[in-house]
């Protein structure tokens, strides 16, 4: 799809490049047609207004950052000296901001996988969990769980956060109640998120149990995309549920896996309403600690804007490199060439 | 559950020259996704259902048992959480931010979207490649330097400058996805109208935007609930201004360890979660309909 957009305007190029390159570059726009007051205020309001927004209070900012984490800027003080990359060395050899980058590591390989698993295995069940008769078919009311599932998505993080922090709690919580009220006593007055064996993964599963609904609404649409012959093709070969879903599923809707699979990274590299407010100070031994927190502790309680911006550097570059890899390891393990609808 | 699985009758509107007959196999694999899915279901309404019971207790109730019912179905909490915790302002607050940066991103997005899409000319690619690189780098580098952004513009800590900031950091999601929706639409409509003598602002607004309709509305919805749930945006450059709801349920909480009131926080809570909700259920259809898109570019 995107590449026939890439190739038609491609030609539309080709056809301005005909026009005199002497001609001022206003004609080009459109073929040979006066500039009229319509056209320029047009031009002028369409575009200009919402690249003027955008450029002052996103492109802007950006490149600033670049700029401020090379000073020893606090904020407040009208110096900044240049530091050049003192900031970084400062980071690398700070331990707890490498706890916390560790710690987005085990987000960045774990949540992903996790969630993506849990939501095509859901999605699949909705979709080809029907008959094996007959027409392909979907489980029966599976509209109902798929409307339920998506619950979390609408619901803000902050929430989400504060909900599960009520959850965990360990006295008064659902979780132990529940788990006591079957008589695992050992769980009675256990702190979830107080220790730190526990912390993260009691964090992962909360960020788990917000996305995978999306997700699995997200691979629902996929599948349903895919044209019905192909599974009674695969049917009739003598293929059974899991055969399909391995063979024809999962490299049918590899592209909204790879989405999937970058846009959780990107949450995973962030993560940091969740981690405020499950674990607002970091977690028992900095357990559940993420780059994102110490970067907003850094400037706005340490005033240290030099330091903060050298940090949102790293993260910035942590998730061009996770995207790429993504794309990478999609390209090398042959996605792209194997199937097109 | 299994009564579900081994009804009969078939609702399939296609023709179908036989019943199949159902094997007991299916029937295993039918009990077992019901199984799985109702375990996922409820793993999901659980904890919503007992945020929303817990916000008519009593903060002695709640510590008594987690799972016991209120002593009296009252509205204490909800009233201490909308005046006393300042919930319903920053709800009015959210309400007007979201919906003041929405209208302006739609329009201004829509209104780039189609001149990148609709007209070539030198640098529309590179604006296209800018707007891509908004939706890639995280936010959190931006929000040092946007602080002091809107400092020099007097506009820190006001829900103007939020307002504005929301829509640059929405513009290029409603960009990217309006884009394409643009390009795909027929060119002969464009020249048709430009032939009745319809100018460049009249066939946008009274052609263009008409058609775009279902792209809009999926962007829309999709911005609203990014909006709505943004956090990192409002306790950076707005700590100390007009706070949104999701900044104030963070304060709300984070003083729950001084002043214990665990029911009002989860009255707080539910008061967050349930019109986004039952907005959704109203609308689910459409949304559904609109990841289907997104996805399908």
């Amino acid at each position: 799809m995107t590449s026939v957009k890439t190739q038609q305007s491609r030609n539309d190029d080709g056809l301005a490049a005909v026009v005199p390159a002497t001609a001022p570059p206003q004609l080009v726009k459109r073929r040979r047609k006066p500039l009229t007051w319509d056209k320029v205020s047009f031009f002028a309001v369409f575009l200009g207004l919402p690249l003027a927004i955008y450029l002052l209070f996103v492109i802007w900012p950006f490149v600033q950052a670049f700029g401020y984490s090379l000073t020893d800027w606090s904020g407040f003080s009208p110096n900044q000296n240049f530091i050049g990359l003192e900031n970084y060395t400062k980071i690398f050899t700070d331990d707890i901001f490498m706890k916390a980058m560790g710690n987005n590591i085990l987000l960045v390989i774990f949540l992903p996988i996790i969630t993506i698993i849990l939501s095509l295995v859901l999605a699949s069940l909705v979709t080809v969990g029907g008959s094996s008769k007959g027409q392909i078919k979907g489980l029966r009311n599976s509209s109902f769980y798929r409307v339920v599932s998506f619950f979390p998505y609408t619901i803000p993080a902050i929430a989400i956060g504060i909900m599960w922090g009520q959850i965990y709690d360990p006295s008064g919580g659902l979780l132990n109640g529940i788990l006591t009220g079957l008589g695992f006593d050992q769980f009675k007055d256990f702190a979830w998120l107080g220790d730190k064996n526990t912390a993260m993964i009691a964090t992962m599963f909360v960020i788990v149990w917000g996305f995978v609904g999306f997700y699995m609404v997200l691979f629902v649409a996929g599948i349903k995309g895919i044209p019905a012959e192909l599974f009674e093709a695969a049917r009739i070969d003598g293929a059974g549920r899991f055969r399909t879903a391995v063979s024809i599923t999962i490299p049918l809707i590899r592209d909204n896996i790879q989405t999937a699979y970058i846009y959780m990274g990107i949450l995973a590299l962030d993560a940091f309403v969740y981690m405020a407010a499950l674990n607002s100070g970091g977690g028992p031994d900095n357990s559940t600690l993420v780059m994102a927190q110490q970067l907003f502790f850094t400037a706005f309680s340490k005033g240290q804007f030099g330091l903060a911006s050298a940090m949102g550097v790293v993260l910035a570059v942590a998730t061009l490199i996770f995207s790429g890899l993504v794309f990478l390891v999609n390209r090398l393990t042959g996605g792209d060439k194997d199937v097109s609808l | 559950m299994t009564t579900k699985v081994s009804t009969p009758e078939m609702k399939s509107l296609h023709f179908q020259p036989r019943t199949p007959a159902t094997t007991t196999g299916d029937k295993v694999v039918g009990a077992v996704s019901h199984t799985a899915l109702t375990i996922w279901t409820l793993i999901v309404i659980l904890p919503l259902l007992w945020t929303f019971m817990s916000s008519f207790k009593t903060s002695s109730e709640i510590f008594a048992s987690p799972f016991a019912l209120p002593g009296e179905w009252k509205l204490d909490n909800y009233v201490k959480a909308w005046s006393e915790a300042g919930i319903g302002s920053a709800f009015l607050n959210s309400v007007l931010v979201v919906a003041v940066a929405l209208v302006i991103v739609m329009v201004l997005g829509a209104m780039c979207a189609y001149v990148l899409a609709r007209y070539t000319f030198r640098g529309s690619r590179a604006i296209y490649y800018l707007m891509l690189a908004g939706l890639t780098f995280p936010i959190f580098l931006a929000m040092v330097p946007l602080f002091f952004v809107l400092r020099n513009m007097g506009l820190l800590n006001t829900l103007p400058g939020l307002i504005l900031v929301y829509v640059g950091f929405a513009l290029p999601f409603t960009v990217f996805f309006l884009f394409s929706f643009f390009k795909s639409l027929p060119h002969e409509i464009t020249e048709a109208a430009a032939l009745d003598g319809a100018g460049e602002w009249r066939t946008f607004f009274q052609v263009m935007l008409p058609m775009a309709k279902p792209g809009l509305a999926s962007v829309a919805i999709f911005n609203f609930l990014g909006l709505w749930n943004q956090f990192l945006i409002p306790v950076s450059i707005n700590a100390a201004g007009p706070r949104v709801l999701s900044q104030e349920l963070a304060a709300f909480a984070g003083q729950m360890g001084y002043a214990v009131d665990y029911g009002a926080l989860f009255a707080a809570v539910s008061v967050t979660v349930i019109p986004v909700l039952i907005v959704y259920v109203i609308f689910q259809r459409q949304l559904q309909g609109s990841v289907s898109q997104g996805t399908s570019k």
